[in-house]
Formats: C-alpha cells, sequence, structure tokens
C-alpha cells in the first residue's frame, strides 16, 4: 500500500512539474505561438519594414475592389479590419472560395512605407457557424444578419430555426 | 479484427497457474481489490467476450443511422457547400484522437501506479488506432481546408499541436514495441504517454489561447452550440458511433493480444514438458 502511495506521489509530482514548465514556456513564446497579428496589434507596435508577417482580421465590408494590374494579372484591394483599426491590402493571386466581406482572412506579406500591407498570400478563415442556406437566408431576410457586416449573430437564436420549406434541398 | 472473434465455446482453458500476464506484475499484485479484479485475464476474456458483440452491434448500427445522414441527408452549409459533409469524419476523429490520449494516459497512471498489467496491454493495443485516428483527423482536415481555407496545411498552434499528438501516437506505439523485454516497453511507453498528456490540453485550448487559422470550437461552446441541429444531431450521432466502433477496436485488439500470451504460454509450457518431463508436470501443477 505505501508503495503504491509512493509511487502515486512521485507521478503527481512529476505532473505538476512537468505542467507548471509546459505553462511557463508556452507563456514565454506567447508572441511567437500567434498565428498572426490584427490591424490593432500593427498599430501599437508597428513591425520593421521588409519584415513578412501575418496579418489576420475581417474584410471590412464595401472595401473590395477587383482590378486588373498593367501586367494582366489580377489584383484585389481591400481593408483588413478587427473593429478597432483598419489596414489596407493588396493582393495579385487567385482568392480563396471562402474570400468575401465579411469573412475572417489571413494574409501573409509586408507592410510598405505608405501603410498598404502588399500580401503574397490570401487564407480564409473560417467561423465557427454551420448552418444550412435556408436558414442563413432566413436570417438575412429577416435582417437579424448581414453577412457583410461580420459573424452571425448568436447561435441560440437560430441553431433550431426551422428552415422555410420553400427552396428544395441542393444536396446530391 | 476477426482475430479476436473467437466462438464463445472457445473459451479460455483453465490454466491460469502458466499465464505470463501474471509474470509481468509479480510480486506487487495484491490478491482482492475492485481495480485488479479485471487483472485476472481469465475474467477479462470472458466478460469482455460478452460485451463485444454488443459494442460491435451498437457501433454499426449507430454508424449505420449517422453516416448516411451526415454524408447524403444532412443539408449543405450555407458558405462551404457540400464541403461541410467532411466535418462528419474529421470532427469525431479529433474527439477521439485527444479523448483515445487521455485514455492513453489512464492507463499509464493504472501501469505505474497499480501496476495492472492489463493496463499495459491495452495500451500497446491502443496506440495504433489512436494513431489511424489521428492521422484521418489530419488528412481530413487537410482535405478540408485547401477549398476552404485556401491551404492543405499551415503551422498554426492548433494544427501543429494535433501533428505532435500524432507523433506521440506513433511514438508510443513504437516504443512499447521496441524493447526485448515487454514489462520495460510498457514501463517506458507509460512514461512517455504521461508526457505526452501534456499536449491533449494544448490541443484543445489552441485556438483559444492562441490566434488560429483553424476555427474555435463549435460544439462545446459555453453559451449554444455554433452549429444548426440539422448539422449538429447527424454529427453527434456520427461520434457516438465512431466512438463505439474506437472502443471495439481497441477492446477486439486487446483480447487478441491476450490470447496471444496464452498460447505462447501454454506453448512454451509445453515444449518445457517434452523437454524435462519432470520440471514441466512441476509447472502445470503450480
Amino acid at each position: 500500500m505505501t508503495r503504491k502511495k509512493r509511487r502515486l506521489w512521485v507521478l503527481l509530482l512529476c505532473a505538476l512539474g512537468l505542467g507548471s514548465a509546459t505553462a511557463l514556456t508556452l507563456t514565454a513564446f506567447q508572441d511567437n505561438l500567434v498565428f498572426f497579428r490584427s490591424p490593432s496589434d500593427i498599430a501599437r507596435d508597428a513591425p520593421k519594414p521588409d519584415r513578412a508577417f501575418r496579418l489576420g482580421g475581417l474584410v471590412e465590408g464595401g472595401s473590395v475592389t477587383r482590378e486588373t494590374a498593367p501586367d494582366g494579372r489580377p489584383e484585389a484591394r481591400f481593408r483588413v479590419t478587427d473593429g478597432a483599426s483598419t489596414i489596407p491590402v493588396t493582393y495579385g493571386g487567385v482568392l480563396p472560395d471562402l474570400f468575401r466581406e465579411g469573412q475572417g482572412v489571413v494574409t501573409l506579406g509586408r507592410l510598405g512605407p505608405d501603410g498598404v500591407f502588399r500580401a503574397s498570400e490570401v487564407l480564409a478563415r473560417h467561423d465557427e457557424t454551420y448552418m444550412p442556406p435556408e436558414v442563413a437566408d432566413a436570417l438575412k431576410r429577416s435582417g437579424h444578419w448581414n453577412p457583410n457586416q461580420g459573424a452571425a449573430p448568436p447561435a441560440a437564436s437560430w441553431n433550431t430555426l426551422e428552415p422555410a420549406p420553400a427552396r428544395p434541398r441542393s444536396g446530391s | 479484427m476477426e482475430t479476436a472473434e473467437t466462438p464463445r465455446g472457445a473459451s479460455p482453458p483453465p490454466v491460469m497457474g502458466v499465464s505470463p500476464l501474471h509474470a509481468v506484475g509479480a510480486g506487487l499484485l495484491p490478491r482482492g481489490g475492485a481495480l485488479h479484479r479485471f487483472a485476472n485475464p481469465g475474467r477479462f476474456l470472458r466478460l469482455s467476450g460478452r460485451v463485444q458483440p454488443w459494442l460491435i452491434g451498437a457501433a454499426l448500427l449507430t454508424l449505420g443511422i449517422g453516416l448516411p445522414w451526415g454524408l447524403f441527408f444532412s443539408p449543405p452549409d450555407y458558405q462551404q457547400g457540400e464541403t461541410v459533409r467532411i466535418m462528419y469524419v474529421h470532427v469525431p476523429m479529433a474527439w477521439l484522437a485527444m479523448g483515445g490520449y487521455t485514455g492513453l494516459a489512464a492507463t499509464a497512471i493504472l501501469s505505474l501506479v497499480w501496476r495492472h498489467p492489463l493496463a499495459d496491454l491495452a495500451a500497446r493495443e491502443l496506440s495504433p488506432v489512436g494513431a489511424a485516428a489521428t492521422a484521418l483527423c489530419l488528412a481530413t482536415g487537410s482535405l478540408w481546408g485547401k477549398p476552404m481555407w485556401g491551404t492543405w496545411w499551415v503551422w498554426d498552434a492548433r494544427l501543429t499541436s494535433v501533428l505532435v499528438l500524432f507523433f506521440l501516437w506513433l511514438g508510443h506505439a513504437a516504443l512499447v514495441r521496441a524493447f526485448d523485454d515487454a514489462e520495460r516497453g510498457a514501463r517506458m511507453g507509460a512514461i512517455l504517454a504521461l508526457i505526452g498528456a501534456v499536449n491533449v490540453p494544448i490541443v484543445k485550448f489552441s485556438v483559444d489561447w492562441w490566434n488560429t487559422l483553424h476555427q474555435p470550437a463549435s460544439v462545446t461552446r459555453l453559451d449554444a452550440p455554433g452549429l444548426h441541429v440539422d448539422i449538429l444531431y447527424p454529427l453527434l450521432v456520427c461520434a457516438l458511433g465512431f466512438t463505439l466502433a474506437f472502443m471495439a477496436l481497441v477492446l477486439a485488439r486487446t483480447r487478441a493480444a491476450v490470447m496471444e500470451r496464452r498460447i505462447r504460454a501454454l506453448q512454451m509450457a509445453a515444449a518445457r514438458r517434452a523437454e524435462m518431463p519432470a520440471q514441466g508436470r512441476e509447472a502445470e501443477l503450480a
């Protein structure tokens, strides 16, 4: 009995030590573990010019313009916002399917001296909302949610909503 | 796992004395006690043999409902379209990868503190199944990430910590098999499993502690699940089905391992008997 107890205590002590060591390490590397920085982070503490970093936030509603650059490549301009700060972004390349106004994005690139972020990669971020198209349509029709303005309303207000049977399901 | 599907009639022969499972924990095994009631391999085989058909049946039934429901009859997502169906495999596999590893850590405590011999066998048989679940989680996630995010892989905190979890599973599976002395391998595996358990909360909370490309949890949120019930219910049924299937697989593997050891012990006893008849009879009587 005492041997078992001793082994249990040794194990608990080891777990405590390992747990605190991990917690301290993770706290120390906090800044390096973030995948992207928000416009507010950049406004507070701008990274050195020519240093590549990831900028993340929502695509501001009404800010997207798609043009063709002089060399014939598509070029998109939009603004990334986190509510408090906003940074204009240009990107020459193919945007992911989920990209739209109000959507979360993570862009990799460099901040120019003119304050414009030149992205070499744009990834769409998916939020934790999953709903059938009928429900999304119903929410939009009723004026509860404008997807261009950002995330869906609190889930409790729609996650048991009965979708209107008007539209046939497009699943196959 | 057909290997473990022995007919009910072929119950283990009553030669408890030669079972190496008793030898593994020899000396430290107290008689009796709730934990050790199941350390008896004969009792384990009997009990698990009774549970197993029900477990397999329940798993097949639940998956038979959940998978068609999720893959064919549930609605598409307003944003992801049909791609959302990958989730019905991805999310259960992710839960199993983490839940299974928590189970592995539990067997490690049982093994290190109570020297529970069946815990060692269960851990040995659990890790390949856990590794497979984690691999499926990573593969399906990657398949989803390309059309949705625009990339197969990024090194954000969630994806990286799940990759580490995959390597921990593989490492455990390899480590426990790397020693000639099975008991030593089990001890090393248990220590690795406990150290690796630190990673489980990191996987779970990575999306809350740091910003990641991976979205935060939808089902286990504090307010309400961020999934519409038409998507949530098939997901929960699939998760239950995959969990039952996972348990059935691990149970079948553990039963097979116990029987394998018993066969080896019987063969060795028979060989000893053939070589030295006098001693063999002694071993049988012991």
